[in-house]
This record gives C-alpha cells, sequence and structure tokens, in this order.
C-alpha cells in the first residue's frame, strides 16, 4: 500500500520529573507509581511550546529522509494539546518549518499517529502527494490535574514525527471509535457567552482506571490480531510490536493473550510516561536511532485512547541499519 | 474442577500466588491485587467463561467472583 517510512525524528523537554519528586507534593511512592503503572519518569514542558518540539521532530525527520521541507505536500499533526486552537498545531508547524503546504490537526487522542497513517494512504491512495509529515505531539502536562496523584503521574510531553515517501510498505491498517464520553473525559471550551445553559466543569482529563484498561487490552489484542491477518501474516512473522505506551500493565496483560515473546514488544514508557499520540512515534524514533531495525523488518504499532479509539497497522521497515 | 477451583487457578496463574490459602472470603486487598488486576480479572473471566460480568464492582472476595460467575 501506498507509502514508505523515510524519516523519523522526535523531540523531548529538557526536563526530567522523577516518581521521587513527584511524590514531595503529592500523596504518592516511588513504589506505588512504578508498580502500578511501570512509570519511573517523564518530561515535562517548562520553556518549551509544542510547536517547538514539533519543529525539532520535524527537522530531523526531513534531515533523515534527505528532504527540505519544501518537498512537502501535506503535513498532518495528531494532537489534543495545540499550543493554539487558531492556528492549527499543523500550521504552526507549517509555518516554524518556513513551507507552504496544506496543513491540518487531527483529534484521535492517543491513536493520533495510527489514524495520521491511515488519512495519508488515502492522499497517496489518489495520487495526491508524494511527501508527506506526520507530527504526533502532546503536552499532557497542560490536561492534567496536577493536585490529583491518580491522573498527574501517568502522562509526559513530546513530539514524534515521521516522514512518507512513495512506496508500498504499509501492509495493512485498521481504525476504530467507539463514543465514550464516560471512560476518558475532558471538556471543550465553554466561554461565557450569557445565553449558554453551559458553564465550564474542569479543564483536566478524567478516566475511569478500570474501564480504560479494559477496553486497552481488548483492542491492543483484537486490533493486532486482525491487522496481522490483514498483512497475510502469521504472529511469528512480527518482529516488533510498538503499542501505546498508556500502562505497562496493559501491554503485560496483552502480551500472553497474543502469544508473542516478550522481547518483541518494545517500551519506553518507565522513562517517558503516556505521551497520548506521540508515544509511539517517539517508541519509533528512538528504537531506530538506537539501531534496531534492519530493512525488511515487520513492524505491528497498536494504539487505543480517548474517542474512545483504538487503531493497529503492519508495516515494512525500508530505512538502512543505524549503527 | 469446580468453579471456585477454576477461579482460584485463574487468579493464581497471572500472579503467580499460591493457591492453598486462598478460601471463599479472601479479599483481592489480602490477595494484594489492585483495581487494575481486578479488571484484567474480569476479561479473563469472561474470555475463559464466555460470559459477560456487569457488575464487578460487587467483587471484593474470592467468593463474590464465583457467585458472579456461576450467576451469569
Amino acid at each position: 500500500m501506498g507509502f514508505a517510512i523515510i524519516g523519523t525524528g522526535s523531540a523531548l523537554p529538557s526536563k526530567t520529573i522523577s516518581n521521587e519528586q513527584l511524590s514531595t507534593f503529592l500523596d504518592t511512592s516511588n513504589e506505588w507509581i512504578e508498580s502500578r503503572t511501570g512509570i519511573l519518569e517523564r518530561r515535562v514542558c517548562t520553556t518549551e511550546t509544542l510547536t517547538d518540539l514539533c519543529a525539532q521532530a520535524a527537522t530531523a525527520a526531513l534531515k533523515q529522509a534527505g528532504l527540505t521541507p519544501q518537498d512537502l505536500d501535506l503535513i498532518i499533526c495528531a494532537s489534543i494539546t495545540g499550543d493554539t486552537i487558531i492556528p492549527s498545531q499543523a500550521c504552526m508547524i507549517q509555518s516554524a518549518l518556513g513551507t507552504n503546504c496544506p496543513a491540518l490537526d487531527i483529534n484521535t487522542a492517543c491513536t493520533g499517529f495510527i489514524y495520521a497513517l491511515d488519512i495519508a494512504a488515502g492522499y497517496y491512495a489518489r495520487e495526491r502527494v508524494k511527501h508527506v509529515l506526520i507530527v504526533a505531539a502532546e503536552a499532557m502536562s497542560r490536561i492534567v490535574d496536577w493536585t490529583d496523584r491518580s491522573i498527574c503521574v501517568l502522562f509526559g510531553d513530546g513530539a514524534g514525527a515521521a516522514v512518507l515517501g512513495p512506496g508500498d510498505d504499509l501492509l495493512s491498517i485498521k481504525i476504530s471509535a467507539r463514543g465514550d464520553d464516560k471512560a476518558l473525559f475532558l471538556e471543550g471550551h465553554v466561554g461565557n457567552s450569557p445565553f449558554s445553559a453551559f458553564r465550564p466543569i474542569n479543564p483536566f482529563v478524567s478516566m475511569d482506571g478500570q474501564e480504560v484498561f479494559k477496553f486497552a487490552v481488548g483492542s491492543l489484542v483484537q486490533d493486532l490480531r486482525d491487522v496481522i491477518a490483514q498483512a497475510n501474516l502469521q504472529m511469528e512473522e512480527i518482529t516488533y510490536v510498538l503499542p501505546h505506551q498508556a500502562n505497562m500493565r496493559i501491554i503485560k496483560a496483552a502480551i500472553p493473550r497474543l502469544g508473542l515473546a516478550p522481547q518483541k514488544f518494545l517500551t519506553n514508557i518507565a522513562r517517558l510516561g503516556n505521551i497520548s499520540a506521540a508515544s509511539i512515534p517517539i517508541l519509533l524514533d528512538e528504537s531506530s536511532r538506537e539501531g534496531r531495525f534492519h530493512p525488511g523488518d515487520i513492524l505491528a504499532l497498536s494504539a487505543f485512547g480517548g474517542g474512545l479509539t483504538s487503531g493497529a497497522c503492519v508495516f515494512r521497515w525500508g530505512l538502512p541499519h543505524s549503527e | 474442577m469446580n468453579t471456585f477451583d477454576k477461579v482460584v487457578a485463574l487468579i493464581a496463574e497471572r500472579r503467580d500466588l499460591d493457591t492453598s490459602t486462598m478460601k471463599p472470603e479472601t479479599t483481592f486487598d489480602d490477595l494484594k491485587l489492585d483495581s487494575l488486576d481486578k479488571a484484567e480479572l474480569v476479561m479473563t473471566l469472561e474470555e475463559t467463561f464466555g460470559i459477560t460480568i456487569d457488575t464487578a464492582e460487587q467483587m471484593k472476595t474470592i467468593g463474590d467472583v464465583v457467585a458472579l460467575v456461576e450467576q451469569s
């Protein structure tokens, strides 16, 4: 299908917050956070804007692809925490890179990168594009309540990018949605219209942990089975699984259900926490640059999140092995 | 194997626990199982027994779990 990934990039804010540091102002502990989630530390924005991180990630991906921003035909940004609503975060990236191609944002929460790949596949099928930039970026630190120990410990900030070019490496892809505003919720802008019946309630993410856990494990398992079958592959032919990094317990529950060796599941949640849509592309970039992948490797990505949305895909890795 | 033994085996297998101490009155707190363990157990029970469990909130002891499975 349609494209190859010809460059990846990622960018993280410089400040690291450990579980111990969180314990100094929240009633929590390293032991509690680590055993419940697998997270040891996370990055948070201080002076960095999301646009800064996006531009950095995009520039790294373009450099690896051997392209300039002017070579891009489309920019898709997946984010729920853009610096601005107007302009879109994609337009802010376009401006920062100094190019003038069409640009759009999508909101499919943590499933953002997969949905963006699916959208790009459509543009390739219509032969409308040669080079597409996908950036998935979040400053989750903006939308979590830092007085609520059950939520703020889970998330982190960062940006991941991928540049797509002509090719045939996408072997299968699946996206789905199931509207549910109870499992994961963040209210929108309410404003101060004197005529509106609504008032702002709570500007922070809320979550039903158990419901999300069950949805996550179920989706992770079923979506991967579906896309692997759709690609006419056997489970064992998958070289690596890159699951959304929401909670190590989700990944651990999925492993026996999928029957794949645990070493095939890549993670970075211990260092970075859950960065929503950015988790997977950051993991992809880091793994690539540390020399994990070889051309021909079969990678399976699987994400799930607010919406509720989920998605998965299988693609062949085409970039040369990094030393 | 009766339902109690099957449930105990499922709980023990995922978390590597000693089944000899498990009784109907044993609570999730006794076993040091948290809410995510409970959510995963519900999934495993639904998959194993081919049932749907709606009232997982009421599961406090192994006995509660067995009763829910038998009712479904």
